[in-house]
């Protein structure tokens, strides 16, 4: 049985880089989100949810066109910053973290809709704006909410597909991560492979949410 | 020394249909004013209208010469810009945050650290600045939104039913210090309050709000003229019982409950649930004095003191 771990490093690594890209570009948009009165900020919502409802493939389909060298936007970035997107470990950080963007943008969002009104007016009413109250009381407070968008996102991309095979095929050593590994074992018949790797997805899937639901449940002792 | 001036109008939604909030006043500087009426009168949104927190339809607030609101200017300067402090009523304590880290987090200039010293030994939560608002009482929830409104030095200061959820000593003691912040800062104060006993004790002024309009302003001796000869206890009916010709009415007082008999034609007009007024003629009541409030900590000067604020202390 051939068995080789760089798709589950690669896996890894996806998990993190998308994780912590996810994370610092989530918090921007979700400032706005639950500040905005746009008319707009519906739209927007719906456009972060669309992943729920799209299958993978979909999403990765319309990233792959958007992203092609041929296109403008994907020749843009080639030409501006020399990046390319489609079959590269880069593109898939794009992707995962597109395709991600509910798992960390909803759970904080609604970590921050369930706080009492007057925390933030207690803010403002000494002194504070909206962006001080935003990182010193309002995200602070939703730490185990943050916890969870981190959590999710990680497990998630662990266990993408469709999105990930679409921009960027199964390049070994470069996007071929874990999940398509176990599809390839598959197609050739290497059942025992297919099995390892399946495997050691669903023990650090487990192991992610085991931790998360630990967590929320001791939640009060995190503050 | 400022004074605070609101005309406003805003149409509200309360508990028996639309109604619109339509109060206009002056409070003098240094003064505190009460605002008392019935649930659903617009106390607190008047309040939140002060604070920034919600804006009128349209009027007029100033404090002090400066425009806080005013709809024909389309001035409305938000709430962290308006030097004010705010007991909230369920106080709105940083949960992540430690008493002291609360207290120092209301300051707007972070120079002087001994200002936040000086607040917790005045309130008495000393013992507790390593504390989060999760694992403190009432009493000291409450003292600690207090400190916290107060840390920033605010020009006006707006209390939302600040005592509501504390009792006995608790409740006298912290009356005390909010009578002391009075006296001692001359900061201008807005209570809102159900407690006559609380408005008579501490404010120079009270506000009468009905269904959103001020019924009746002045001192409290004046807007609450009780009769001489005669004691009256608003309390609700527990149970109506017929015992014979007479109706026997159960009815809690605050913490009492009192069994009171009248014409049974009159008690089978009550029913449980009933918001009632005991009235009776007393013409030589007994007083008991139950047990004595406890008294807050006496300030101590603070040495970097600056502004109004600065030049008193807390005795």
């Amino acid at each position: 049985m051939k068995f080789d771990l760089l798709p589950l490093l690669l896996t890894l690594k996806l998990a993190a880089v998308t994780g912590t890209v996810l994370f610092a570009v989530s918090l921007p948009l979700v400032y706005w989100l639950h500040f905005t009165k746009s008319p707009a900020a519906t739209a927007v919502r719906a456009l972060v949810n669309i992943p729920f409802v799209l299958p993978p493939v979909v999403v990765g389909f319309y990233l792959l066109l958007l992203l092609s060298p041929a296109a403008p936007v994907g020749a843009f970035l080639d030409h501006a910053f020399r990046l390319r997107l489609v079959f590269t470990f880069e593109g898939l950080v794009v992707g995962s973290v597109l395709f991600n963007l509910p798992f960390m943008v909803n759970p904080i969002i609604a970590g921050l809709e369930g706080l009492p009104r007057s925390l933030a007016e207690a803010s403002y009413t000494v002194g504070k704006g909206r962006m001080t109250t935003f990182l010193r009381v309002l995200l602070p407070s939703v730490r185990s909410s943050m916890v969870t968008g981190i959590v999710m996102t990680c497990a998630h991309t662990i266990g993408e597909f469709g999105v990930v095979l679409m921009i960027g095929g199964k390049i070994e050593g470069v996007t071929k991560v874990a999940s398509i590994a176990v599809y390839d074992e598959v197609e050739s018949l290497n059942f025992g492979a297919a099995h390892a790797y399946a495997a050691i997805l669903t023990g650090i899937s487990f192991a992610l949410l085991f931790v998360l639901y630990y967590l929320n449940k001791r939640s009060p002792r995190l503050w | 020394m400022k004074a605070l001036s609101l005309n406003i109008k805003k149409n509200l939604c309360g508990s028996t249909g639309p109604f619109t909030l339509d109060t206009a006043m002056v409070i003098p500087p240094g003064s505190i004013a009460a605002l008392h009426g019935p649930s659903g009168a617009g106390k607190t949104t008047l309040l939140r209208i002060i604070a920034g927190l919600d804006a009128p339809d349209n009027g007029r607030v100033d404090f002090d010469g400066d425009i806080w609101f005013d709809s024909s200017l389309r001035v409305n300067v938000p709430p962290h810009r308006r030097k004010i402090g705010f007991v909230f009523q369920d106080y709105g304590l940083f949960p992540t945050m430690t008493v002291e880290q609360n207290i120092t987090y209301g300051m707007r200039e972070n120079r002087n650290r001994e200002w936040p010293v000086f607040l917790m030994e005045t309130f008495e939560l000393a013992a507790f600045r390593d504390s989060r608002p999760a694992s403190l009482s009432g009493g000291q929830r409450q003292r600690t939104a207090l400190a916290r409104a107060i840390a920033g030095k605010p020009s006006l200061l707006l209390l939302d039913e600040p005592l509501s959820a504390v009792d006995g000593a608790t409740r006298a003691s912290l009356q005390d210090a909010i009578k002391h912040l009075g006296d001692s800062f001359a900061v201008t104060t807005i209570l809102v309050s159900h407690d006559l006993a609380e408005i008579f004790r501490l404010s120079d002024m009270v506000f009468h709000l009905g269904s959103g309009r001020i019924i009746e302003a002045g001192s409290p001796a004046a807007v609450f003229r009780a009769p001489r000869d005669r004691l009256q206890f608003t309390g609700t009916v527990l149970a109506v019982k017929a015992e014979g010709v007479v109706g026997i009415l159960t009815v809690v007082i605050g913490t009492e409950i009192s069994r009171i008999a009248i014409p049974l034609a009159e008690a089978l007009g009550y029913s449980e649930g009933d918001p009632v007024a005991v009235s009776f003629k007393a013409f030589a009541p007994t007083v008991t004095k139950l047990a004595a409030p406890a008294l807050p900590a006496s300030g101590r000067e603070d040495p970097n003191l600056q502004s109004d604020w600065d030049r008193c202390r807390i005795s």
